[in-house]
């Protein structure tokens, strides 16, 4: 079995809209045992298990936490991003749908540990169906004394309100977020300082991904120590992929860290329809790179993508068969940031716009190697200038199918007729 | 304490320290477009990236803190070619016909380009060009030059507190605009102008005037006169290229004669006028328990701020018209009438430091017969700089001219009603000599001098103890206007110019004033002050004729119909 089922264990076993399924398979046991430990030891537990953020940067979880358990300016918040708009991604949606205490639960116990009581669940617009099954589950958590004034006899208040999105991309940006659970426009912020220093209403904040949240009740539960055997040197625990694309079975799996991307596609989505050959991979989702069937060798594993100057990201494995041009995909792609970008900085800004009017030349073949240095260069600008995520990765995709799909671009200023 | 090596050089700076303030202090120049002395750092425009060795991203000076063992490279060729790009993308969204725009020569985007050797640029023009606001007379908006720097954002909201320009849409649509793309006059804009003087391109300028008054100067049958606000002797130096803080009146005033003007009078006259009127107003308000606080009413930002957010506070406004309106008024009556011209023929600019002055002008109730406005046109710092320089006078050759009469002869009073807490001291001068009747042992207030937001200053007054309030920018004009509102009850006289520093740091002062600069003007106000012969305005020999010969007295029949106005509520 290629899977491990840790966050995603209770899934079709619960009825999520039923508080008492969820305690009667193990529910807010966790929570109750935290709230009887001194919270740095909480903290220091999460250090053990080496968790890292699962919303795509990796960011060492504990050390966030002490971040915002230091800071003495109160109120203190945390942040649950459900904003989850990284096209290719949709596991936040199934955790949200299928398990909504693990999240609740995670935010209470990370609340206690930084000392924070109120929390926030932004969630993107589109997300109906979650959004209405987290209420039910808040309401009923509250109705059971795990939210809300002295959470089971112990002194500590910790509540949750959900704030949906409005459809913008950006807004999953942790900066863009706090700015529009603030009501403004949801455009970055300058760093430093971080959202630990001065999040969410210029307080100290906790923000962080729902499946990251989600660990938190298990590394309590099993121990940091027992929670770091799984997964590899660099890359503790289970990551959920969101498999997607030319796929027999596309949809959620939980793997440890350390499978190869091939046992995804191959293992869990079953192969290619009609058995196509794999023509190229995206992984992370827009954002992320595009690699050749050759290189899904590569396993997922933080350090892996990082030595690759590429992010996990948040799990996402687009596979497209040989049917597809390398073109196709960047015009969408392009496309979509050149309609995602918040306008603030001039690289994402402006860089877009000309992006997307490159790749246009080369769909249209009237490229010329001018426009082949030019996107090049452009894209690299934007890699290493842009304010937010954003800007720095929506040319990720381009940088690497000019590294992988060279010979296409060429290809295409070589060769302006054919079709 | 630390250690930081930025090109080649080892240095030792504050912990917290910027790498951008680093490397200025030593010398070492990082283009900047976004950032702004004074505003806060926005982090925008990415020019200032830099190289941290070690790092893959590149960095922007302005923001990044250093920290100990910092490497920092400034022209490597990767940051080189970033801010070449990035200038290119901002140039490729941009009106770039530079020879046809009002900042050539004098725009930092410009300047920018031409440093970086940018001779061709990689990006097809995208600019989707969008019709300008003009529809007000202080200000145009020309969003085919924005870069989207965010500068006048920041001032409006975070210095005026107003939020009268914020941004609108995303990626290349995001735009600077009033709120839903209206027009700055359909919002609740004071027409200061900061927005203007702080814009690095010309996509926010005064409506210019220029052409009008080239166009009078020439007509023959026109009599044409100007008058200088005392804010423009310590500015115009600066414009032309001298040091912040030069001294230039003389040489203004020959300037203005070479461009054709036929008389050359001084606004601080008024200013003397001004401190007549309104001192007698106060001491009629306290000895006769009139509305008070009373607040003056010489700066227009000021009274629009007043008429469209706290009309409950109009009848607290001095009902004095500001010095260039009384100006203009006296020039329309008793100098038309005196030097036998119809006013008809008669035209009355001003150079002001001010984009809210135009606005001021054009007011309705500006015009004594009901037909002619008393100032028909008004001019900026910046566009007096402008003519100048069209002229093509070699402006420090001039030789020392001094200002026309009647209206040449002035105090030192006035001369420093350009500056945060002038008109307050200059009143004080003057109502505490009349009401205590003796001469004053000290002319100088030194409480309600300088750049602190909100000042305050207890005095004396007839045997009773007086408390009066100066501010300066509207976000601290609304501090003070809360507190009356509130009831407050506590001040007697209260000062509000709507400009940081005062006049001195007008809308339409030269570009880039900083607080530095405005420092120095300020200093310079407070030279000329001691330099007057007379240095209280009601010692102005030219005053006491004035009222012997045409006005007849304070507060009377004749000042109420030439020298006093009122406010409508714009709420």
């Amino acid at each position: 079995m290629l899977e491990k089922k840790l966050i995603t264990a209770r899934f079709d076993k619960i009825n999520p809209l039923s508080i008492d399924d969820y305690v009667e398979h193990g529910g807010y046991e966790a929570l109750s045992f935290a709230l009887g430990m001194e919270r740095v030891d909480i903290i220091e537990e999460v250090k053990k298990s080496q968790l890292r953020g699962r919303g795509g940067a990796a960011f060492p979880t504990h050390i966030k936490m002490m971040g915002v358990a230091k800071e003495e300016d109160e109120p203190r918040y945390v942040v649950c991003n459900a904003d989850e708009g990284e096209p290719g991604n949709f596991k936040d949606r199934y955790l949200m749908e299928n398990d909504p205490h693990q999240l609740i639960e995670g935010m209470i116990i990370t609340a206690y540990a930084v000392r924070a009581n109120k929390g926030f669940i932004y969630i993107r617009g589109e997300y109906d169906k979650p959004h209405s099954v987290l209420q039910w589950a808040i309401d009923e958590a509250r109705k059971k004394g795990y939210l809300g004034k002295n959470i089971l006899d112990s002194g500590f208040n910790f509540d949750i309100e959900i704030r949906s999105g409005a459809g913008s991309y950006v807004c999953g940006e942790e900066f863009a977020l706090i700015e529009s659970l603030e009501g403004k426009p949801g455009r970055t912020r300058v760093k430093p300082p971080f959202p630990t220093q001065e999040g969410l209403f210029q307080k100290p904040t906790m923000l962080s991904n729902v499946e990251t949240f989600a660990n938190l009740p298990h590394i309590v539960d099993m121990g940091g120590e027992k929670f770091a055997e799984i997964g590899t040197e660099s890359s503790k625990g289970t990551k959920i992929i969101s498999l997607s694309g030319n796929v027999k079975k596309p949809g959620i799996y939980e793997i440890p860290f350390g499978v190869p991307i091939r046992d995804v596609i191959e293992q869990l989505g079953e192969g290619t329809p009609a058995d196509r050959k794999v023509k190229m991979v995206q992984l992370g989702g827009a954002s992320g790179p595009i690699i050749p069937e050759y290189m899904t060798d590569l396993t997922i594993d933080f350090d892996r993508f990082e030595n690759f100057d590429s992010k996990t990201g948040a799990g996402a494995v687009i596979v497209m068969d040989d049917r597809f041009d390398v073109f196709d995909i960047l015009l969408r792609i392009s496309e979509f940031f050149e309609h995602e970008s918040c306008g603030k900085c001039t690289p994402c800004r402006e860089g877009n716009l000309q992006l997307l009017k490159l790749v246009e030349k080369f769909v249209d073949r009237q490229s010329s190697e001018k426009d082949l240095a030019n996107i090049e260069s452009l894209a690299r600008v934007m890699h290493q200038t842009s304010l937010c995520g954003l800007g720095q990765s929506a040319p990720t995709a381009l940088l690497s199918t000019l590294q992988y799909f060279r010979n296409d671009f060429v290809d295409r200023i070589e060769h302006p007729e054919s079709q | 304490m630390v250690n930081i090596r930025i090109n080649n050089t080892d240095l030792t700076v504050k912990e917290g320290t910027t790498i951008l303030d680093a490397a200025k202090a030593n010398n070492i120049n990082i283009p900047t477009l976004c950032y702004y002395p004074d505003l806060d750092i926005k982090s925008d425009c990415r020019v200032c990236s830099v190289e941290i060795v070690g790092e893959k991203g590149l960095v922007t000076a302005c923001s990044q803190p250093v920290w100990e063992g910092m490497e920092v490279k400034t022209n490597s060729p990767r940051v080189l070619n970033a801010r070449k790009t990035l200038t290119e993308l901002l140039l490729a969204n941009h009106d770039d016909t530079c020879t046809a725009c009002e900042r050539n020569m004098n725009c930092e985007l410009q300047t920018l380009a031409n440093t970086l050797g940018i001779d061709e640029n990689r990006f097809e023009n995208v600019l989707e060009e969008e019709p300008l606001d003009s529809h007000n007379d202080a200000i145009t908006r020309n969003a085919n030059r924005c870069i989207k720097c965010g500068r006048c954002v920041d001032v409006c909201k975070n210095v005026q507190g107003l939020n009268i320009l914020e941004t609108m849409n995303r990626s290349h649509e995001m735009k600077v605009t009033p709120a839903y793309g209206k027009y700055l006059s359909d919002e609740e804009c004071t027409f200061c102008g900061q927005c203007s003087s702080v814009c690095p391109v010309a996509a926010i300028t005064e409506r210019d005037n220029t052409d009008e008054v080239w166009r009078v100067l020439d007509d023959d049958r026109k009599h044409v006169i100007v008058q200088v606000a005392p804010a423009v002797r310590v500015s115009l130096g600066e414009e032309l290229g001298s040091e912040p803080g030069s001294i230039v009146t003389e040489k203004m005033v020959a300037a203005l004669k070479q461009l054709g003007f036929d008389g050359v009078f001084d606004t601080d006259f008024t200013a003397d006028l001004t401190i007549i009127e309104e001192g007698y107003e106060l001491i009629e308000r306290i000895k006769e328990g009139g509305t008070l606080p009373m607040m003056t009413s010489c700066c227009p930002g000021w009274i629009s701020f007043i008429e469209q957010r706290y009309p409950e506070l109009i009848d607290n406004l001095s009902t004095c018209k500001s010095p260039q309106q009384m100006f203009g008024a006296l020039a329309k009556s008793y100098y038309a009438k005196t030097e036998n011209i119809d006013p008809e023929n008669l035209h009355v600019v001003s150079i002001m430091p001010c984009t809210a002055k135009k606005y001021e002008a054009a007011r309705e109730e500006m015009s004594v017969d009901g037909e002619h406005q008393d100032v028909d046109t008004v001019l900026t710092t910046r566009e007096l700089g402008k003519m100048i320089r069209q002229m093509g006078i070699d402006f420090n050759e001039l030789e020392n001219t001094p200002f026309d009469n009647p209206f040449g002869i002035t105090t030192g009073a006035a001369a420093i009603f350009g500056a945060t807490g002038g008109v307050m001291e200059a009143a004080l001068r003057t109502v505490s000599e009349v009401l205590n009747e003796e001469p004053l042992e000290k002319l100088d207030f030194e409480d309600v001098r300088g750049m602190e937001g909100i000042k305050e200053a207890e005095l004396e007054l007839a045997g009773n103890k007086v408390k009066v309030a100066v501010a300066h920018t509207l976000s601290n004009a609304r501090q003070l206007a809360e507190k009356v509102k509130g009831g407050e009850k506590d001040y007697a006289f209260i000062e509000v110019m709507t400009c940081p520093g005062g006049c001195i740091g007008g809308g339409g002062q030269p570009y880039n004033t900083t607080d530095a600069k405005r420092e120095e003007r300020i200093r310079a106000t407070y030279q000329v002050d001691t330099g007057m012969e007379y240095r209280k305005s009601h010692e102005n020999p030219y005053i006491k004729r004035l009222y012997e010969e045409y006005l007849e007295e304070p507060l009377g029949e004749k000042s109420h119909k030439l020298l006093h106005t009122h406010y409508f509520s714009r709420n």
